[in-house]
Parts: structure tokens; C-alpha cells; sequence
């Protein structure tokens, strides 16, 4: 009776755990059908052209994300080129080199900048960022300015002013969990190193290459904060829709166009088309994220045999 | 998209208290619906500061009256009046055909104040008004006037001495009604605008710069050397940027003030159509400022809640008369007196039993 009674709650506690996981699956399936129904006129209206046309275009009635798309993974992958080496290189510090006394105060000080709301963000980014990104555009030479990465009027409001927002805001998320990643690599790696003579910079790329798959994780975590990110990014990004290599064009993001337009859609289509975007915002988020977990996968599947094959040479030495 | 917020917090209040107690929940609706009346009302930001003024000025003549207003935008009033989940909606621009003929009953359009949108610029050093006629604000937002010291400009601003440099353009970003008072304005004006670009509370801009809200396009603006922008009368004046003066319909450039404003919609109570919904850009008469608007409240003639409609009613009778003394002060211009009985006779329409 009593071995029963232990299976019966074991089963119930299997199928209450398995309940709250359907329920996330549950989530998503009912955001992604609401997106659709709410959206289903644009869907009909424009099809898949409204992702590869440019013109958005309210009183006539034409609507493309296209603009808003591409400045959504613009910023976002710049915030991340900025970002990333910055929060490795903390999370680094952090957790192997930095002095007892100095640890706890600087995690604090990271961790609090993620605790800053996206509206000061913005608001710090139109008096101090802004005025900043334009006098160093002011300050390029004329040849630079040339190039298509730096044409453009020097308004300070733009691409550039929004990836290094989107940079400062991702930072504290992808470094505190780079750290806790990097905190969980078992001491007998580093020891390892060590011991065969390797010096901290050596020992500390071999925890890092230890921890990579869950850094990569970090990283996509981050991207995905910057993909939805709309406060800030569309108080400095000058949400003009344009397509555009150039640092200094203002530009659009799917997440701030939604939230510039809808209090005041009142057309049934414009509406359609706004919460369209962000069914498209959602999809680019689920491709994204399965995309990471793609590259995980393969990672750890290319270091298996490596691993395998390290084994079999250990045993051929100990022979 | 209510739908999308009801299915998910739903879900999120199921996961969170397994469907324990809501008890407080119950307890605040049961004392909205008891012996003090309360009336719900959405729509337009433009008006909110004068109508929160307004709620809570009468609330005190009338402790168990209360009125809330969500200040949701004109587009999301409009919505939540069509399907009735509120009491009274508010608007900055008229409700179109279209719209009214899928109301499920005939909705009036009450003018409550009004309001002006001014031309805002960044010129160092030059402290007189800038003038401006309509077709040269059309053409620099058109991007065909590039510089300060464009011929047009300069032509009409004798005596100022223009800098030659750039002509940064700022709008709005957010769907506004005061983009829709802007860009009607240009296309009464401009032919060339009124093709390429239209009006409506969010546009296809051929040029510039967006900034978020009336503080997101007075801070580009006062950051910005060279550039031009609008915002609301009220706004302006409270953040001492400079503004321009707009050539009227009789050639006079007028300064945008509560007066010439309240001068612009006096000028259209001969022509005013019965059910109100009319814009008064570029209206006609002497001291007009050109670029105004009025705000409007939007009723049932035939209300679902009668008790509530009466309440409403009277709301209105206060709001046109007392009320009215209470918007200068606050930046807003009152109605001319000719339209007041022209209101209160529509009013007299409204079925409270």
C-alpha cells in the first residue's frame, strides 16, 4: 500500500508539473491565434507582401513592415555587437579576477541598471545621448561621412543612438547571467588548466569555452530584450520608416511603431496592420529563439566526439 | 486585442491563485453599481487636463456624482464608444461617416473647447516671430524648402535675418490628433499635400524627424539647431519655445493666443453644420489664427442608461456655461458665445427617459 500511495503522488505531481508546462505552451498558442484573428484583415489584404514593402502609409491605406522589420534586427544585432564583448568582459572580471571587496558592490551596480525603468532610459538618451551622438557627427570628416554606413543629416536621433541605448539596456541582463554561467563551471576545470601549466588568461578561456553554451544562451536572452524593447528605442530612433545601412538615419522598430499607433488607429485596416506587426514580431522571436537553440544543439553535438576521442587517447596513454 | 489582454490574464490569474478568493475585486464593483452615480467616459489626451479639471470641479458640487475619463486617444475613444463599453467618448477629430453608420445608435458630437496647433522652431539669436503662410509650412514638410533663407521665407519675413543653414524637420510619431489638426490644416492649403500625404492622426511624412508626444518634439526641437516642429498652443507657452506666426485666410499674420483661436471658430458658427463635426482650419474672419481646432464629446442621442444620461446632460449644461471660465487658465480657448445655445438646443435631443 504504501509503495502505491508513493506512485499515486508521484504521478499527481507528475501531471501537476506537466499542467504548468502545457499551460506555457497553452500561453503561446493563444497570443499567436489572438495575433491572427485580430489581424486577419491585413493578413488577407496584403499577404506575404506585407513583409517586403516599404510604404506605410495610413490615409491610403497601404501597410508594409518591412522598414520596421529590418530596424528592429538592425538595432538589435548592433546593441549586441557593442553589448556582448562588454558584458563577457565583465562577467570575466567579475567572477575570476575581481578582489573580494570590489565583487558585491560592482554586481550590485550592474544589476541596478537593469532595475532602471525604459522610460528613464529614454529620456536620458533624448537629453544627454542625443545631443552626444550628434556632436561626435558633427565631428566626423567629410570623407567618412561619405561612406553609406555614416551618410545622412547629423540629427543625433537615429540608428546609432538607438543600438547604444539597446547596448546599455541588454548589458546588465547578458553579464549577470554570463557570471552565474561562468560561477557554475566546476573548479577540477580550471584546476586542470593550472596544472598543466596554463596562465589565468588561458584557465579562463577554458571556463569560458566550458560555459559557451550557456553564454550563447545569455547572449540570445539579451537579443530578445532588445527585439521588444520600445520606450527608449522609440524616443531616440527618430521613427522615420526607412531602410538604411546608415548609422545616422532615423529609423523604425516594430515595437515603437505599435506603440506610437494604436491609442489613435481608428481605421479597422490600419488597426489590422499594427497588430499584424506584431504577429510578425512574435514569429521573428520564435525563429530567433529556435535559431539559439539550433546552434546549442550543434555545438554540443561537434564537441561530443572530441570529447570521446580525448577519452580513448587517455586510455591508450594509461596502456 | 481586449481579447488578447482578457485570455492572458485569464491564464496569468489561474496560475498565479488557482482560482482562489477574488473577493476585493467583487466588493469594488458592487460599489460602483450602488446609490452614487458614476459615469465612464474615454477617449482624446488633448482635452484630459481641462476634463479631469472639469470631473473633479463638479464632483465637488456634486459629492455622489463621479465621472472618469481615460485619457486613451481619439482612435481607442471612438472604439470603446462604437461598442458601448463606455458611457460617453472624446475626440479630436469628428467621427467620419463610415464610423457613424456603424454605431449601433445615432451619436451627437458635442464641442467642448478648443484648441490651436503652432509652427515651433530653433533659430539662435533671432527673437522676433518667425512668419509663416501656409503653403511655405506645406512646402518645408513637403521637403521642397531646405534652408532657412529659402526666397519664400524670406520674402515674408522682411527685416529678420534668416541663417542659410538647414531645415530639420520634427513631427509627431504617435498617432495624435494634433498631427490631424496640422495636417489638415496643409491639406486645405496645399493641393500638392492633400495628394501626396493627406490627413489623419498618423501620416506617410515625406520628410524629417519623429519625436514621441508634444515633450518628444519640443525637446528635438529646442536640441536641434534649425529645426522646425508643432505642438499644442498650451504646450508651447508653457515651455517658452518659440513659435511662429500663421498667415490667415484675410493675409493677416496672426499670433496663435487664446483669443485669435477662439476668434477662428467664431468665424465658422455661420456656416456651422447641425451635428457639429466640422474642422475650422483656415477659417475665415478677421484675427483668426488659422491652425485651430475643436475638441469634441461624443454622446448617444438615445443612451442604453437613462439615470446616467441625465446626469450627463446636466454635466454639459455646466460644462458649457461655468466650465467654460475654467479654460484659458489652463491654455485652452473657451467656446465663442454664439455656439453655446446652438449646443444646449442638441443637447435638449438626448432621451434621459
Amino acid at each position: 500500500m504504501r509503495f502505491m500511495g508513493r506512485a499515486e503522488s508521484d504521478l499527481g505531481f507528475r501531471i501537476g508539473t506537466g499542467a504548468f508546462a502545457a499551460l506555457v505552451l497553452a500561453i503561446v498558442a493563444a497570443i499567436g491565434a489572438v495575433l491572427l484573428r485580430e489581424s486577419i484583415l491585413s493578413v488577407r489584404e496584403f499577404g506575404l507582401a506585407f513583409w517586403v514593402t516599404d510604404v506605410w502609409d495610413p490615409v491610403a491605406h497601404q501597410f508594409g513592415a518591412r522598414p520596421f522589420i529590418w530596424g528592429t534586427l538592425y538595432s538589435s544585432l548592433l546593441a549586441l555587437l557593442i553589448a556582448a564583448p562588454i558584458s563577457l568582459g565583465i562577467a570575466t572580471y567579475l567572477s575570476e579576477l575581481c578582489p573580494s571587496a570590489l565583487r558585491q558592490p560592482l554586481i550590485f551596480l550592474t544589476e541596478l541598471l537593469a532595475a532602471i525603468p525604459s522610460i528613464v532610459y529614454g529620456l536620458w538618451g533624448v537629453f544627454v545621448l542625443v545631443p552626444l551622438v550628434r556632436q561626435l557627427e558633427t565631428a566626423l570628416p567629410d570623407w567618412l561621412r561619405a561612406t553609406p554606413l555614416f551618410s545622412g543629416p547629423p540629427i543625433g536621433l537615429g540608428m546609432l543612438s538607438a543600438a547604444l541605448i539597446l547596448a546599455i539596456m541588454v548589458t546588465p541582463f547578458i553579464s549577470s547571467l554570463a557570471r552565474e554561467v561562468l560561477k557554475s563551471v566546476p573548479r577540477t576545470q580550471r584546476e586542470g588548466a593550472y596544472a598543466l601549466g596554463a596562465t589565468d588568461w588561458e584557465a579562463i578561456r577554458v571556463a569560458l569555452s566550458y560555459g559557451r553554451t550557456g553564454i550563447i544562451g545569455a547572449i540570445m536572452l539579451g537579443f530578445g530584450r532588445a527585439l521588444g524593447e520600445t520606450m527608449a528605442v522609440t524616443m531616440v530612433i527618430g521613427n522615420s520608416p526607412t531602410v538604411s545601412w546608415s548609422l545616422f538615419s532615423p529609423q523604425y522598430t516594430m515595437a515603437a511603431v505599435m506603440a506610437n499607433e494604436f491609442a489613435e488607429a481608428v481605421d479597422d485596416l490600419h488597426l489590422h496592420a499594427l497588430i499584424e506587426i506584431g504577429l510578425v514580431l512574435f514569429i521573428i522571436t520564435l525563429i530567433v529563439n529556435a535559431f539559439s537553440r539550433l546552434l546549442i544543439w550543434n555545438m554540443n553535438r561537434q564537441t561530443q566526439p572530441t570529447k570521446a576521442k580525448l577519452q580513448a587517447a587517455a586510455v591508450g596513454d594509461a596502456a | 486585442m481586449r481579447n488578447l489582454i482578457a485570455i492572458v490574464a485569464g491564464l496569468a490569474l489561474t496560475a498565479a491563485c488557482g482560482g482562489g478568493s477574488s473577493g476585493p475585486v467583487k466588493a469594488s464593483e458592487e460599489a460602483t453599481s450602488g446609490a452614487n452615480a458614476q459615469i465612464n467616459g474615454a477617449g482624446a489626451t488633448f482635452p484630459n487636463p481641462i476634463y479631469s479639471k472639469w470631473f473633479s470641479e463638479y464632483n465637488k458640487i456634486h459629492p455622489n456624482l463621479k465621472i472618469n475619463y481615460q485619457p486613451i486617444g481619439s482612435g481607442g475613444g471612438i472604439r470603446q464608444v462604437l461598442e458601448r463599453t463606455v458611457f460617453f467618448g472624446a475626440t479630436d477629430q469628428p467621427m467620419t461617416d463610415e464610423m457613424l453608420s456603424k454605431a449601433p445608435g445615432l451619436v451627437l458630437h458635442f464641442p467642448t473647447v478648443l484648441g490651436a496647433v503652432v509652427p515651433v522652431y530653433n533659430l539662435e539669436g533671432i527673437d522676433a516671430p518667425i512668419k509663416f503662410t501656409g503653403s511655405v509650412l506645406a512646402d518645408i514638410f513637403l521637403g521642397k524648402i531646405t534652408k532657412w533663407n529659402d526666397p519664400a521665407l524670406v520674402k515674408i519675413n522682411a527685416g529678420v535675418k534668416l541663417p542659410s543653414g538647414a531645415i530639420t524637420v520634427v513631427h509627431r510619431s504617435d498617432g495624435s490628433g494634433t498631427t490631424f489638426v496640422w495636417v489638415d490644416y496643409l491639406s486645405k492649403i496645399s493641393a500638392e499635400w492633400k495628394e501626396k500625404v493627406g490627413a489623419s492622426s498618423s501620416v506617410n511624412w515625406p520628410v524629417g524627424v519623429g519625436g514621441k508626444g508634444n515633450e518628444g518634439v519640443s525637446g528635438l526641437v529646442k536640441q536641434t539647431p534649425g529645426s522646425i516642429g508643432y505642438v499644442e498652443l498650451v504646450y508651447a507657452l508653457q515651455n517658452k519655445i518659440s513659435y511662429g506666426a500663421v498667415q490667415n485666410q484675410t493675409g493677416e499674420f496672426v499670433n496663435p493666443e487664446v483669443t485669435s483661436v477662439t476668434a477662428a471658430a467664431a468665424g465658422a458658427v455661420a456656416t456651422m453644420p447641425k451635428d457639429f463635426r466640422v474642422s475650422i482650419t483656415n477659417a475665415p474672419g478677421a484675427g483668426a489664427y488659422p491652425i485651430s481646432s475643436f475638441t469634441w464629446i461624443l454622446l448617444y442621442e438615445s443612451p442604453e442608461d437613462k439615470a446616467s444620461g441625465a446626469v450627463m446632460v446636466a454635466f454639459m449644461k455646466w460644462a458649457l456655461s461655468d466650465g467654460q471660465k475654467m479654460a484659458t487658465a489652463l491654455g485652452y480657448a473657451p467656446l465663442p458665445d454664439a455656439l453655446v445655445p446652438m449646443e444646449l438646443e442638441q443637447l435638449s435631443r438626448i432621451k434621459v427617459q
